[in-house]
């Protein structure tokens, strides 16, 4: 029993510590789509992910990568869930995460819509982003889709770089 | 990791799985849910929504995709594949649970690769030619607001399957819909030109509004989107137009055939390939 407990205990340490394939300084823990991981009595490994977005192509790779660790790491049978719901929210990245993304260049999200139908607003209400390099609230968005579904690119007046931000999501 | 070449790089480290896009094969994206179907739940009534929402989403991925190279900008092409790339996503998931419940056990790629024409449910409008990006702007404001009011409902679907898909997508599509309104406002309210096109793109889809609304009705959310939407953009509101025919039973433009040989002629020339 014991065993089986710090064999969970590992097994999780292990799955948490996989990076994100398309923010790779960022672990899949650190994201929030690592959801749970136990181990049942004939000790196979359960790790549950949920996806970013619909269309992530990352998802797949993902499940290959801790299926990969988890065996590389002693466990031969691995089991990886998929969970749809509750449904992924950019509030589950983790407070280490947010410091990764900001160290990275790459400006963390604020707190994500809440529950219930969203209506469409038109009136300017842009929310200010700091910028990730120099700190200055002075930025603009320039385009709500970049290179990855989850992240936004944004530009800084005051140091003139261009960043990319991840989404409310 | 080397950047000297950019495919190469994607590539790199996935020696036993070079594919990097979407194409057959693919590992089912409800792998490891739980995919009982609740007892007073009708199968085949979900199946059939499933196939209906499933093939809105793929036909517009679709068709987002074609913007790619031709967009105005690089910022529009990259937020049009973006959303082209969210609904293929969808569409996957929707595929894979209308494939568990239907009876037939059909995997995402016999729904999208191995049907034809006559066989897809979506609806007109989404398999139009692009036009011009009024046209794509237009028809992206209508097809987003009505999947958005349609999919909030649906969150409360008795099926938990379809209610995780559709309350996951919903947060997408409000990204979707809002890139839209923007975009409409900015042109409806923008030049003479820019106003006259948003002008006839509404009046090119005004015909297909009416095929949105005969199975699910979501009418009131979505006329009070674009109401706000033609307020803020000087635009009238779109003018419904009936026209005989309905893409839900099948019935297509001549448009949605070439798309879908497009879409499946790789698929079907060498159907045991995978990439």
């Amino acid at each position: 029993m014991v065993t089986t407990l710090l064999d969970a205990r590992r097994a999780r340490h292990i799955a948490a510590q996989v990076p994100d394939p398309e923010l790779p300084m960022l672990t899949l823990a650190d994201l929030g789509v690592l959801r749970d991981v136990e181990t049942t009595e004939d000790g196979t490994v359960v790790a549950s992910l949920t996806p970013t977005y619909s269309g992530c192509p990352a998802m797949a790779e993902m499940r290959a990568d801790v299926a990969a660790r988890l065996r590389a790491a002693g466990y031969p049978r691995v089991e990886i869930r998929t969970v749809l719901d509750p449904p992924w929210s950019s509030d589950w990245i983790t407070q280490a995460g947010r410091a990764k993304l900001a160290e990275h260049g790459i400006a963390p999200p604020g707190p994500a819509p809440r529950g219930g139908p969203v209506p469409l607003v038109l009136s300017p209400t842009r929310h200010t982003v700091a910028c990730p390099r120099c700190g200055s609230a002075d930025t603009e968005e320039t385009s709500r889709f970049a290179a990855t579904s989850c992240k936004a690119l944004w530009r800084c007046r005051a140091c003139a770089e261009p960043f990319e931000y991840v989404k409310e999501i | 990791m080397s950047d000297d070449h950019v495919y190469l790089t994607l590539a790199e480290g996935h020696e036993d799985d070079t594919r990097w896009a979407y194409g057959t094969g693919f590992e089912d994206p409800l792998h490891g849910v739980d995919t009982t179907v609740p007892d007073d739940v009708d199968a085949a009534a979900l199946a059939a929504l499933c196939v209906a929402l499933g093939d809105d989403a793929l036909v517009s991925a679709q068709r987002l995709g074609e913007w790619v190279t031709r967009a105005p900008e690089l910022e529009e092409e990259v937020a049009l594949a973006n959303i082209g790339l969210d609904l293929l996503g969808q569409a996957r998931l929707l595929y894979s649970r209308a494939g568990q419940t239907d009876g037939t056990g059909r995997d995402e790629d016999a729904y999208a690769y191995f049907r034809d024409a006559a066989d897809f449910r979506n609806v007109r409008l989404a398999e139009l030619p692009n036009g011009d990006f009024a046209f794509t702007i237009v028809r992206l404001l209508v097809l987003s607001s009505w999947r958005l009011a349609h999919f909030e409902r649906l969150a409360s679907h008795p099926d938990p399957v379809l209610a995780a898909i559709a309350a996951k997508g919903a947060k997408e599509l409000r990204y979707h819909r809002q890139y839209a309104a923007e975009w409409a406002v900015r042109l409806g309210d923008g030049t003479d030109e820019s106003h006259r096109r948003m002008r006839r793109a509404q009046e090119q889809v005004a015909p297909y509004l009416g095929e949105l609304f005969t199975a699910f009705d979501v009418r009131r959310e979505v006329v009070a989107d674009l109401k706000q939407v033609t307020d803020a953009a000087g635009l009238p509101m779109p003018v419904y137009r009936p026209l005989p025919g309905c893409g839900r039973e099948g019935e297509h433009t001549e448009h949605l055939a070439p798309l879908l040989a497009e879409l499946q002629g790789i698929a079907r020339a060498h159907p045991e390939a995978t990439w």
